[in-house]
């Protein structure tokens, strides 16, 4: 159960929740890590570049399959959405180009969803292909905003603010230009409101890239 | 993917290991590998390591009609799935036949066992009744998946709470978690299963066998008992003959290994049941040991989006006004307008391509007519007469296009269709 967190702790500022990351837990996997974002918590498991099916096979890149596994249940259209967003954007990203004929498949499992579900699966991936040591132009890393009635905006909304939210947006971010590399919205809101969403997005991703950036540091600091 | 074979010696070696009662990873004969359990925030969810492998259980309820036959009881579901994560043999949603035996061995080791009890599950007997669905997922494969999947799925089960019901007259309410506390399954006893792995034709016998051993095993017995050392299920697989003393210190030794493991359980849900009533900090994100090199944490994290509303300002003030659109169609004929400025029309010039085509098709029809009208001699003739017939009688597309053609490819025309239409057009073979 989510407990009420205090959200703003320090003045009028919206905050990122908790977060926490483990990678390489999954021994079989080639890449694999846990993300805990708040009480939200996916694991993610990749493997590639391996042989791909002959009917799949694209003879110039490497094939990416997704799959997001819903705790509960088969999946169904949603997770199909969120797959192939995921997987767009992990094709922006990852130098498809240097293994073709190969083929790079990401298992994407929830294991608790309590908000910003497809935001801690774009991250719980960038920490996944960062772990298999996959070859990337930049790191990626997701965002979602949650807007109420005032047109304040709340970032990384638990389950209930998403509710409550007059419009939901994830971005995709990446780390060399911060530019947006997917976004998803849910409801209404203007351009002016877009706009002011993307920038406060891009804000929580340089916290997001510290922490990546600091996790690699912990992870490579006995070699 | 398939799976990465074993090869000979490495098939070898391990047989010679177990021969000398060696095993990989240092055990003994009848140990068991670590067993730790992890809750989620939310009931009903753990996560079970056995060893190395790893399997999610999440227990969640629904409120549906009974089974005709069984009114008053309710219904407990099942579903074990090998995700592609534990394995890069396992395929997304094919039923192999592993699955389908893992998820039959799970149903006798908790369903036929009565390990739960369903008559509680009973709201209105006859209408509304709980199903309970435990989804076990498979997150790493390395060996003994039906162990570590009924201890995920009885420790899920104990750990669940579903939402309280009354009843009063033919109303059944729902009380949501902060109305009342929601209340615990009613279970029985705890059928745990042990896998026994036999090689050599059953001369050596190894306890929760790892990947690598079951691959080169010659059969598998699993038991599922309870801590009062009832047997639940047993079952042989892998066609070897077992003898009478070996199932019995099977069953011994499984007895021991179960009142261990039984123990464990009940420790790790007291223990997250203390944490829970004390308020304090729980879920997977306390489970995962902090000072792994690995893992990393950071604590809420406040972003500075002071100025977030001028720099989108700017943003929109810099952005070009959208092109604007041209709301007035043109009206070229009756039925035929045109939006946007005057685009030359790229479909190219419909008379010459269908000229073309329509040489063409004269070109072939010659060749193939050639030796039908040397056949058919007379009838030829007497079908140019009547062609007017044929164009009546015909409800197909090519007789509409003579129409509008010049008279030699008419005539070559009416004859191929003639061949085309003979079959059909029985009036006009009978006029002959």
């Amino acid at each position: 159960m989510e407990t009420e967190q205090k959200r703003f702790d320090s003045g009028d500022l919206p905050a990122l929740r908790r977060i926490l990351c483990e990678q390489g837990l999954l021994s079989r996997p080639d890449g694999s890590a846990s993300w805990i974002q708040g009480d939200t918590s996916v694991l993610v498991g990749i493997y590639g570049p391996t042989e791909v099916k002959v009917s799949k096979e694209i003879y110039d890149k490497a094939t990416f399959e997704v799959l997001l596994k819903p705790k509960i249940g088969l999946p169904g259209v949603y997770e199909r959405s969120r797959e192939q967003m995921i997987k767009k954007t992990c094709e922006a990203v990852v130098l498809g180009t240097l293994h073709p004929r190969s083929s790079i498949t990401i298992v994407i499992q929830v294991v608790t969803d309590a908000g910003s579900l497809l935001s801690s699966c774009l991250n719980a991936t960038c920490m996944g292909l960062v772990d298999a040591g996959l070859p990337m132009n930049s790191l990626f890393c997701g965002v979602t905003c949650a807007l109420d009635a005032d047109g304040n905006i709340t970032l990384d909304p638990a389950m209930k603010q998403e509710k409550e939210a007059r419009a939901v947006l994830t971005f995709a971010i990446d780390s060399a230009e911060k530019k947006i590399l997917m976004s998803n919205t849910k409801g209404s809101c203007s351009v002016e409101e877009l706009q002011q969403c993307i920038a406060a997005s891009q804000r929580a991703a340089d916290t997001i890239f510290q922490f990546y950036r600091d996790s690699a540091h912990r992870k490579y600091s006995k070699w | 993917m398939k799976e990465t074979p074993l090869s000979n010696c490495e098939k070898r070696f391990l047989l010679r290991a177990i021969e000398e009662r060696k095993r990989l990873d240092g055990r003994q004969c009848y140990d068991y590998r670590n067993i730790r359990i992890s809750f989620g925030t939310d009931y009903g969810c753990c996560i079970v390591e056995l060893g190395k492998t790893r399997v999610l259980g999440q227990v969640s309820c629904e409120l549906v009609s009974p089974k005709p036959n069984r009114a008053t009881e309710g219904i407990l579901f099942f579903n074990l799935e090998l995700s592609p994560m534990a394995s890069p043999a396992f395929e997304p949603g094919r039923q192999s036949d592993l699955l389908v035996k893992l998820n039959r061995l799970l149903e006798r080791c908790l369903r036929n066992s009565k390990c739960i009890d369903t008559e509680s599950l009973c709201v209105v007997a006859g209408e509304k009744v709980w199903q309970i669905r435990v989804d076990l997922h498979l997150l790493n494969h390395n060996g003994n998946i039906i162990d570590a999947a009924s201890i995920a799925a009885i420790v899920a089960l104990c750990h669940f709470r579903r939402p309280d019901v009354s009843v009063q007259g033919e109303e059944v309410t729902l009380y949501t978690p902060e109305e009342r506390d929601p209340v615990p399954l009613s279970i029985h006893h705890m059928p745990i299963c042990v896998s026994f792995a036999f090689f050599q034709q059953g001369t050596y016998l190894l306890v929760d066998p790892s990947e690598q051993e079951e691959r080169v095993m010659d059969g598998l017995l699993v038991i599922a008992m309870n801590k009062h050392c009832e047997i639940c299920t047993i079952q042989s697989s892998g066609g070897i003959m077992l003898l009478k003393d070996q199932v019995l210190l099977c069953s011994k030794v499984t007895g021991v290994k179960v009142a261990e493991i039984t123990e464990l359980i009940q420790k790790a849900l007291a223990n997250d049941q203390k944490v829970r009533k004390e308020g304090g900090k729980f879920g997977f994100a306390e489970s995962i040991p902090n000072q792994r090199i690995t893992a990393f944490k950071i604590e809420q994290a406040t972003i500075d989006t002071d100025d977030v509303q001028e720099q989108a300002e700017e943003i929109i003030a810099k952005a070009s006004p959208p092109s604007e659109v041209l709301a007035n169609p043109v009206l070229w004929a009756p039925g035929t307008a045109q939006i946007g400025e005057g685009v030359e029309n790229s479909w190219g010039d419909f008379e010459e391509s269908e000229k073309e085509e329509e040489e063409e098709e004269v070109a072939q029809d010659k060749s193939t007519t050639d030796d039908q009208t040397m056949e058919m001699g007379d009838t030829s003739v007497g079908n140019q007469d009547k062609k007017d017939e044929t164009i009546v009688l015909s409800d197909s597309e090519e007789e509409d296009v003579i129409i509008l053609e010049p008279e030699g490819a008419q005539k070559n025309r009416t004859e191929t269709s003639y061949k085309q239409d003979i079959a059909s057009k029985k009036p006009v073979s009978k006029k002959k």
